[in-house]
């Protein structure tokens, strides 16, 4: 095995020096408080959430060790849910992830088009992120949003009734607001890069 | 068969808020039940409804409020299953983004009846914008005193959250949900015990589908008696249909149980058709998990009886001739639709939804997607499908969890209608 498959990047601890603003850890604070003393791991998910929101698009292994901290559980607690649920992501994703429906229904009205739409649209593949950082593109499984497919989701906002035209509006939406964001509105990871 | 009970003032504007819901009729449940019934009465009404579980299983909710453990002396728990992942279903989703309080009155009767002091609803994470709503609604109940502390001066107390889930199609499974809730991996747990007994922190809990809660406030109101004959023998009440595919009406649809399916399909009170004139192929009708029935079977039975949308009529012929109302997500296929790249998709889907715990789900679904994607791409061979067959066979009931019947099901119903249609992709 060589080095670089070794050293997943899971494993890699960059020792950033990461913690929430007291207004989220108000929010923290509040989630913790909905779960009797002694069960504050079940606020875990959505701490996961949180983290990832505000800490720049996507979780790594200082993010995941501070959250473990914050609810007096062991980083391995936190790495095992991290890895198992689609809605966080371990690799760093665009500012915009573009999640695609490709399941059952979703299929049988235009999902494969509308992703190949967005392939040569975003000139990426799914699963990869543009040059920009600005798109990272997704097919997922089922949304729950069946009755109004094809169906997508951007940074979990419901994008319904695609077509080919809608996309072209969504992508431009995007593109003209990413450029209108202040310096001081950039997230942790944009300002680290 | 016009029957409202859940979706009930739905139309009427501004009802996702507290005050024109309640202006509406909303809330007087909990009235009558904290101050004028005992927890057992209400659990009472609700076995005489004979409400079964909206999810999929369809097990009588008011017997599953029988068996929590009351004995234990440990505290109860009610959670609300709103993790709506199931290919063709968004029912749940819907009642929540548009009568939010629905499920609030539901949940508080459900728990008084149950003794609990803590309730949470379980949100898939998507639904970012129905957690959104769920919460104003719940604040709004805290502030009118529906919540909280001594609860309209009855003695009773309720605290209510909403827990938000991260993707995860098996955290639908009762005992996932629960690990999910308790902040681990969605890895479904062995019963019994059952959660009734040990459940959430290993306290007993009941956990109910949105739309099965959703019904309680009604049954509460005008008693189980009432609800019993609303609907069509051991099917008593009405069911949100999610109807999608190539239709020209797909939604949400509360219908009466026992309407025929035909009416449903054909109907423009409901599906209005099948898009573009088409001709009607298959449909698959409580989610991607039941079995694929073509037109002939999902229309009459196999004895020439009309189908009927109920819990009996869609199972009658077993898994031969039959499905099952499932979650009531009604997937609906023209004739231009290839049911050997359905199958192959739905395959693709469990085995990415497979938690990985059992091997037979674990690998079987792997090879499942594996073969069918070799069929699909034309480089299929004569054996595969009876291959298919076996791995199917070798999967279902050998599993902690039913995501392994999920995922064998529609495989070895496809090729039961349809083998015809993979021995073409084989042979061309």
């Amino acid at each position: 095995m060589s080095e670089k498959q070794f050293k997943h990047k899971l494993y890699v601890k960059k020792g950033l020096d990461i913690a929430f603003t007291p207004e989220v850890m108000e929010k923290v604070n509040k989630i913790i408080s909905h779960y009797p003393a002694g069960q504050q791991k079940s606020a875990l998910i959505p701490l996961l959430h949180i983290a990832q929101e505000e800490l720049g698009g996507s979780l790594n292994v200082d993010i995941m060790d501070y959250v473990a901290g914050l609810l007096n559980i062991t980083p391995i607690e936190v790495y095992e849910v991290a890895t198992f649920y689609s809605q966080f992501y371990i690799d760093p994703v665009g500012k915009y992830v573009i999640e695609v429906c490709q399941t059952g229904p979703c299929a049988i009205c235009g999902a494969d088009d509308m992703i190949a739409y967005l392939e040569e649209k975003l000139q990426i593949k799914v699963g990869e992120t543009t040059e920009d950082k600005l798109f990272s593109l997704k097919a997922v499984e089922c949304l729950g949003a069946c009755g109004s497919a094809p169906v997508m989701q951007v940074n979990t906002e419901f994008h319904e009734f695609l077509d080919l035209q809608k996309i072209d509006e969504i992508i431009a939406k995007l593109r003209s607001e990413s450029e209108l964001k202040k310096p001081e509105e950039l997230t942790w990871k944009e300002r680290l890069s | 068969m016009e029957r409202k009970i859940i979706l009930e003032n739905i139309e009427i504007e501004g009802i996702r808020s507290l005050e024109v819901y309640r202006k509406n009729g909303g809330y007087k449940s909990i009235e009558k039940a904290l101050k004028t019934m005992t927890p057992d009465e209400v659990v009472n009404e609700v076995k005489t409804s004979g409400l079964r579980g909206r999810g999929g299983a369809g097990f009588p909710t008011g017997m599953k409020w029988s068996f929590i453990d009351k004995k234990s002396g440990n505290p109860r728990y009610l959670v609300c299953n709103g993790d709506e992942s199931e290919p063709g279903t968004f029912k749940d989703r819907y009642l929540l983004m548009n009568i939010p309080h629905r499920l609030v009155e539901g949940m508080i009767c459900a728990a008084y009846a149950l003794g609990a002091n803590t309730a949470y609803i379980y949100v898939r994470g998507e639904f970012k914008q129905v957690i959104g709503i769920l919460n104003e609604a719940i604040k709004e109940s805290y502030k009118a005193g529906l919540l909280g502390k001594n609860i309209l001066g009855s003695g009773y107390d309720l605290d209510l959250h909403v827990h938000t889930g991260a993707g995860a199609y098996i955290c639908g499974e009762e005992t996932a949900l629960l690990e999910s809730l308790e902040g681990k991996r969605g890895n479904p747990r062995l019963k019994p015990p059952f959660p009734a007994i040990k459940g959430l922190y290993g306290c007993p809990t009941v956990v109910n589908n949105v739309e099965t809660l959703a019904n309680i406030g009604w049954i509460v109101n005008n008693g189980g008696e009432a609800y019993s004959k609303i609907g069509i023998g051991r099917s008593t009440g009405t069911k949100l249909i999610s109807a999608c595919g190539n239709i020209n009406n797909p939604g949400v649809y509360e219908i009466e149980l026992g309407l025929p399916v035909e009416e449903f399909i054909y109907s423009d009170k409901y599906c209005g058709g099948v898009k573009g004139g088409k001709e009607l192929k298959a449909v698959i009708p409580g989610g991607s998990s039941v079995p694929i029935l073509p037109k002939n079977l999902i229309l009459k039975t196999a004895e020439g009886q009309p189908r009927l949308m109920s819990y009996e009529s869609l199972s009658e012929g077993g898994f031969i001739t039959g499905s099952m109302l499932g979650s009531g997500g009604f997937i609906v296929y023209d004739e231009d639709a290839c049911i050997v790249r359905n199958t192959y998709n739905f395959s693709r889907f469990y085995h990415h939804e497979s938690c990985g715990q059992c091997s037979p789900c674990r690998e079987g679904t792997s090879w499942m997607e594996s073969v069918l994607h070799r069929i699909e791409n034309g480089e299929g061979k004569m054996k595969d499908i009876d291959l298919l067959v076996s791995i199917a066979g070798k999967i279902e009931g050998n599993t902690i969890c039913p995501l392994g019947d999920a995922a064998s099901w529609p495989v070895a119903a496809a090729i039961r209608h349809f083998r015809h249609e993979f021995e073409s992709h084989i042979k061309e």
